[in-house]
C-alpha cells in the first residue's frame, strides 16, 4: 500500500513536471494586453505556458507557408474572419469536445468544430440623445430611410465590423436587396467614412451626425474611460438602439479560437478552448473587454447587465455571414461607399 | 592643396574594362542581390496565382479612385518634401542666419518621429474635440461643427502634411551632402559670369544636387506608397488600402500581389525615367573640401525671413509631436522602470543595429560589384531590383519574406528527415533572423543609396590609379573607396538605424512568440486607440532616433572640413 501511494506520487510529480514544461503556440489577432490575464489564469491553473504571437494581419500566411512544421497551436481572433478564411483555406483542424460543445450554443460555432465563438459582441446603433426620439430607429433596414439623410456616421464600410453587418444583410435579404441598402444609407452619410467606432460617437456629441454604428463595447471602454474621462461624455450623449428586436434580433459577431491543422500540442490547445470556455474565464474575457459571455447564464458585468441586457441577438450561424463577406466588400466598392 | 580645375569632371564614358579581377565579385554580386531580391520574387510568385481575377471589379468600381489618391499622395508629398528639403538644406548650407547650426541638425528631427505617431498626435490636436477648435469656440462662440469650417485632418490633404512632415529629411540629408560637396569654385564661376545667386541655385548647384535629390525623392515616394497606417487612419482610399482590401476582406492574397506588384512596377519606371533623363550628364567630382563654403549675408528681414523658413518643418515636424508625447508620458512615467519595457527597447536596439551594418555591408558589395562591371547589364538590373523591397508595403514584404525562408525551413526539415530521421522543424521562420532579413530587404534601398551616390562620385581614376600601382580589388575598396565614401556609408547606416527602430508591419507578422520592439508594443495600445497607455515607448523610439540624427547631421557637416 505504501509502495503504491509512493509511486502514485512519483507518477504525479513526473506528470506535474511533464506538465510544467508543456505549451501552447498561439497565433493571435487581438491585442496581447486584451488576453494577458486570460491566459495567465490558464497557466496557473493547468501548468501549461502559453506563448503568444500578435498581428492582425499576415498570420494566416504565415501559419499557411509554415505547413506541417508550423509551431503554431492555436488562432486567436478578434472576429469571424480570419476564422472563416482560416477554414476555407484548409488550415485548421476540427476540435471535438463535449465540454466546448456543451458550453457554446451552435450558432456561435462551426458545425464541424473548426472554429469556436468566445465572446460576442452586437452592432449597435448609437442614436443622439437629444436629437433622435426613443423609438425613432429601431431597425437596420431604417438606416436607409430618406429622412436620416445627413444624418448618419460610420466607419469605413470595409472595416471587418461593417463587412460582417453588411454580410449578415445580404444572408437575410439577398445580394440586391443590399445593395439598395446600402445605397441608401451610402446616401445619408454626414461625412465620408473614417475613423474608428469611439469617433463615430463622439461625432454624434460634436453634432456632425444624428445616428452611428458602433459595436457594443465600445460603449463600455468610453463609459469607464479613466484614462480619457472625455470619452465618458461621448458615451453620454448618444443613446443605444439595439436593431430589429421584433424580427430576427441584433447583428452579432464574435472573437474566436480555431485549433490549427498540424498543431504540435493538440491536447493543450484544446484545453485552452475549454478553459476560456468555462464560466470563470467566459466572465474575465467578457469583462477585460466589456463583450457578451458566449455561454450562456454566466453573469454579466454590471455595466452590460444595467445598460444591455435581454436584447434579442441574431441567431444565423456565423459562418454563413463569413462566407458573404468577399460579396460584401464587392458592394462597398460597388455603391462607392467609403469615396 | 589649391582648388584644382579638375574639381568636377563631368564624364560620359564609363569605367573601363578591369583586367585580373578576382572572379569573385560577379557571382558575390549577382548571389547578393538574389538573396535580397527573393522577397520581392515571392510576391511577383504570389501574383501568378490570383483565387479570383480581381479586375473587371476593380476597374469598374474603384480603382480609378485607387489610382487617383496614390497619384495625388506621391505628387503631393513629393512636391513638398522636396520643396522643403531642397529649400531648407540650400539655406542652412549657403547662408547666414541666425539659428544656422542649430537648424543644420534640427532639421533632421523629424524623422525620429514614426508616421503613425505623428498623425495620431495631429488628429487629436486638430479635431473638433481638440484644443485648437476648442480654443476657437470659445474666442468665437461658436457652438457646433456646423458653425463653421475647419479643415478636415482626416483626408488627403492631412495624409500627404504628415508624410511630407516626417519624410522631407530624406530630401534635406541627401540635398545638403550634396550642397556641401560642391566646389566653391564652380559657384564662384557663375556668380563671375554674370548669375546671380538665385540663378547660381537654379542653374548650378541644383543641377549637381540632382542625382542626389532624385535619390532623395525616389525614398519618399516609396515610403509614400508603401504607406498603409497613416493613410487608413485618414481614410485615404491609395492602392496600398486596395491591397488590404483584396487580400484580407476578399480573402485573394494573389490579387493583393498583383496590386503590389503593379506599384513596383510603377516605381521601377518613374526611377528609370529619371535615370534616362540624366544618364548623360554623370558627374566625378574631386569635392575641395578644404576650402570654408562663404555663405551669403542677407540683410536682416531676409535673415529673419530664413530663421522662421527653417523653424517651421522643426516646429511641425518634431517639437510639438515630442512635447504632446512628453507631456503624455509623464502619466505614465512608473513604465520606464517596468523590466518588459527594458527588453522591448533591447530588442528595438539590437535589431535596428544589426541590420543597419548588415545592409551597409549588402549595399557596399552590391555598389561595389557593379562598379566593376559596369558594362554588365544583368547585374546592374539585378543590383537595381534588389531595391525594390522598399516599394512593398510592409506586410506584404513580410509574405514575401515568409515564403522564402519556410520553403528552406521546410525543405532542410524534409531532408533530415529522409536520411537522419531527424527533425530540423523551423531553422530560420519566426526567429530575429528573419526580422534581420526582413529590415535589410525593406530598407537595402536606403543604405544602398546612400553608398551609391558616393561612390558613384569617386572618379573611375582612382580605381585606376590603385590597381595599377598593384593592389587587387578587394583591397582598392578597403583602402581606396572605403575612406573615400566612409560619409555616405554612416548616413546609410544610421538612416537604416533610425528607419528600422520605427518599422511595424513586418515586424508584427515576423516576430517570434512572445517578442516585443517598441515598435509593436506602441501600436498594440495604438490599434486599441489608447496611445496615451504607450507614449512613454513612443516616447522613447523619438528619443532613440535623436541620437543617430544628430551623429548624421554631423558626419555630413564633416565632409567639409572647415578648418
Amino acid at each position: 500500500m505504501k509502495k503504491a501511494l509512493l509511486s502514485a506520487a512519483v507518477l504525479s510529480a513526473t506528470f506535474s513536471t511533464f506538465a510544467q514544461a508543456e505549451e501552447v503556440n498561439v497565433y493571435s489577432f487581438r491585442q496581447e494586453f486584451l488576453l494577458k490575464p486570460l491566459l495567465e489564469a490558464f497557466t496557473e491553473e493547468t501548468g501549461i505556458k502559453v506563448n503568444v504571437v500578435f498581428s492582425k494581419s499576415g498570420l494566416l500566411e504565415r501559419l499557411e507557408h509554415e505547413g506541417q512544421n508550423t509551431p503554431a497551436d492555436l488562432l486567436l481572433t478578434a472576429d469571424i474572419g480570419p476564422l472563416y478564411d482560416a477554414t476555407e483555406r484548409d488550415l485548421v483542424a476540427p476540435i471535438k469536445s463535449d465540454i466546448i460543445e456543451q458550453n457554446i450554443p451552435e450558432h456561435f460555432r462551426a458545425t464541424d468544430g473548426r472554429w469556436v465563438g468566445l465572446t460576442s459582441r452586437a452592432r449597435l446603433i448609437y442614436a443622439s440623445k437629444d436629437r433622435v426620439e426613443p423609438g425613432e430607429i429601431t431597425t437596420y433596414e431604417e438606416l436607409a430611410d430618406p429622412k436620416w439623410k445627413g444624418r448618419i456616421c460610420t466607419r469605413s464600410g470595409k472595416h471587418t465590423y461593417n463587412l460582417s453587418l453588411i454580410g449578415s444583410m445580404i444572408a437575410h435579404h439577398g445580394e440586391a436587396e443590399t445593395e439598395q441598402w446600402l445605397e441608401g444609407v451610402k446616401a445619408n452619410l454626414a461625412q465620408k467614412p473614417q475613423g474608428n467606432d469611439r469617433s463615430q460617437v463622439k461625432a454624434i456629441m460634436e453634432g456632425v451626425c444624428d445616428l452611428a454604428l458602433g459595436n457594443s463595447y465600445y460603449y463600455g471602454k468610453m463609459a469607464t474611460n479613466e484614462d480619457e474621462p472625455e470619452q465618458k461624455e461621448w458615451a453620454a450623449s448618444a443613446n443605444l438602439v439595439f436593431p430589429n428586436q421584433d424580427d430576427r434580433g441584433t447583428h452579432m459577431n464574435i472573437s474566436g479560437a480555431a485549433l490549427t491543422k498540424y498543431a504540435p500540442h493538440p491536447e493543450a490547445a484544446v484545453k485552452l478552448v475549454e478553459f476560456l470556455t468555462q464560466e470563470k474565464a467566459q466572465k474575465l474575457y467578457a469583462e477585460a473587454n466589456f463583450e457578451f459571455p458566449v455561454r450562456p447564464n454566466t453573469p454579466w458585468s454590471e455595466l452590460l447587465e444595467e445598460k444591455m441586457s435581454g436584447f434579442k441577438g441574431d441567431e444565423i450561424n456565423l459562418g454563413e455571414i463569413g462566407a458573404n463577406r468577399a460579396a460584401a466588400a464587392k458592394l462597398v466598392d460597388k455603391v462607392g461607399f467609403d469615396n | 592643396m589649391s582648388a584644382t580645375a579638375e574639381t568636377t569632371l563631368t564624364e560620359s564614358r564609363t569605367l573601363p574594362r578591369l583586367r585580373g579581377l578576382l572572379p569573385g565579385w560577379y557571382s558575390i554580386g549577382w548571389g547578393t542581390a538574389l538573396l535580397v531580391m527573393l522577397p520581392v520574387l515571392a510576391v511577383l510568385w504570389l501574383a501568378l496565382f490570383p483565387t479570383e481575377n480581381i479586375w473587371p471589379h476593380l476597374a469598374s468600381t474603384v480603382l480609378p479612385v485607387y489610382i487617383k489618391s496614390t497619384l495625388i499622395l506621391m505628387v503631393g508629398t513629393g512636391a513638398l518634401s522636396v520643396a522643403i528639403g531642397v529649400g531648407t538644406a540650400w539655406l542652412v548650407t549657403l547662408c547666414h542666419f541666425p539659428g544656422r547650426r542649430v537648424f543644420e541638425w534640427a532639421l533632421l528631427l523629424p524623422f525620429a518621429i514614426p508616421a503613425y505617431v505623428i498623425a495620431y498626435i495631429y488628429t487629436d490636436l486638430l479635431e473638433y474635440a481638440g484644443p485648437v477648435q476648442i480654443l476657437l469656440r470659445d474666442l468665437f462662440g461658436w457652438q457646433t461643427a456646423r458653425d463653421y469650417w475647419f479643415p478636415e485632418i482626416r483626408s488627403i490633404g492631412g495624409a500627404i502634411l504628415m508624410l511630407t512632415l516626417v519624410l522631407y529629411p530624406y530630401v534635406y540629408l541627401l540635398a545638403r551632402a550634396s550642397f556641401l560637396e560642391q566646389s566653391m569654385s564652380i559657384r564662384d564661376a557663375s556668380r563671375m559670369l554674370g548669375c546671380s545667386p538665385w540663378q547660381s541655385f537654379y542653374r548650378v548647384s541644383l543641377p549637381i544636387a540632382r542625382p542626389a535629390i532624385a535619390v532623395g525623392l525616389s525614398l519618399v515616394s516609396m515610403e509614400t506608397i508603401n504607406d498603409f497606417g497613416t493613410v487608413d487612419y485618414f481614410a485615404v482610399k491609395s492602392m496600398s488600402a486596395g491591397i488590404y482590401d483584396a487580400w484580407l476582406n476578399m480573402g485573394n492574397v494573389g490579387a493583393a500581389a498583383q496590386i503590389a506588384s503593379l506599384m513596383m512596377i510603377f516605381v521601377v519606371v518613374l526611377i528609370s525615367l529619371e535615370r534616362v533623363a540624366r544618364a548623360k550628364s554623370r558627374q566625378y567630382t574631386s569635392p575641395d573640401r578644404y576650402r570654408t563654403i562663404e555663405r551669403y549675408r542677407l540683410t536682416k528681414s531676409r535673415a529673419w525671413l530664413c530663421t522662421l523658413a527653417c523653424s517651421l518643418p522643426v516646429l511641425f515636424g518634431f517639437l510639438l509631436p515630442f512635447i504632446s508625447l512628453a507631456d503624455m508620458s509623464l502619466a505614465h512615467l512608473d513604465q520606464f522602470s517596468d523590466s518588459n519595457f527594458l527588453g522591448f527597447a533591447t530588442n528595438s536596439f539590437t535589431l535596428s543595429g544589426v541590420t543597419a551594418l548588415l545592409a551597409a555591408a549588402i549595399a557596399i558589395v552590391l555598389a561595389y560589384s557593379k562598379r566593376l562591371y559596369a558594362r554588365n547589364r544583368s547585374l546592374q538590373v539585378a543590383a537595381r531590383m534588389s531595391n525594390l523591397g522598399y516599394a512593398l508595403p510592409g506586410a506584404v514584404l513580410a509574405i514575401g519574406v515568409i515564403i522564402p525562408l519556410a520553403a528552406f525551413d521546410n525543405s532542410v526539415d524534409a531532408f533530415m528527415r529522409e536520411h537522419f530521421n531527424i527533425s530540423t522543424g523551423l531553422l530560420l521562420s519566426g526567429t530575429p533572423f528573419a526580422l534581420v532579413f526582413a529590415y535589410c530587404v525593406r530598407f537595402l534601398a536606403v543604405s544602398g543609396g546612400a553608398v551609391d551616390s558616393s561612390l558613384g562620385k569617386v572618379t573611375p581614376n582612382m580605381d585606376m590609379a590603385s590597381r595599377s600601382l598593384g593592389a587587387n580589388t578587394l583591397r582598392t575598396l578597403k583602402e581606396v573607396h572605403l575612406p573615400l565614401i566612409r560619409g555616405g556609408l554612416l548616413t546609410g547606416v544610421l538612416v537604416v538605424f533610425v528607419d528600422c527602430m520605427k518599422e511595424l508591419p513586418a515586424t508584427l507578422i515576423l516576430r517570434p512568440f512572445n517578442y516585443d520592439t517598441l515598435a509593436t508594443y506602441v501600436y498594440q495600445y495604438a490599434s486599441d486607440e489608447q496611445i496615451e497607455s504607450c507614449s512613454p515607448a513612443a516616447l522613447l523610439i523619438v528619443l532613440v532616433g535623436i541620437i543617430p540624427v544628430i551623429l548624421l547631421s554631423r558626419t555630413i557637416t564633416a565632409t567639409r572640413a572647415s578648418r
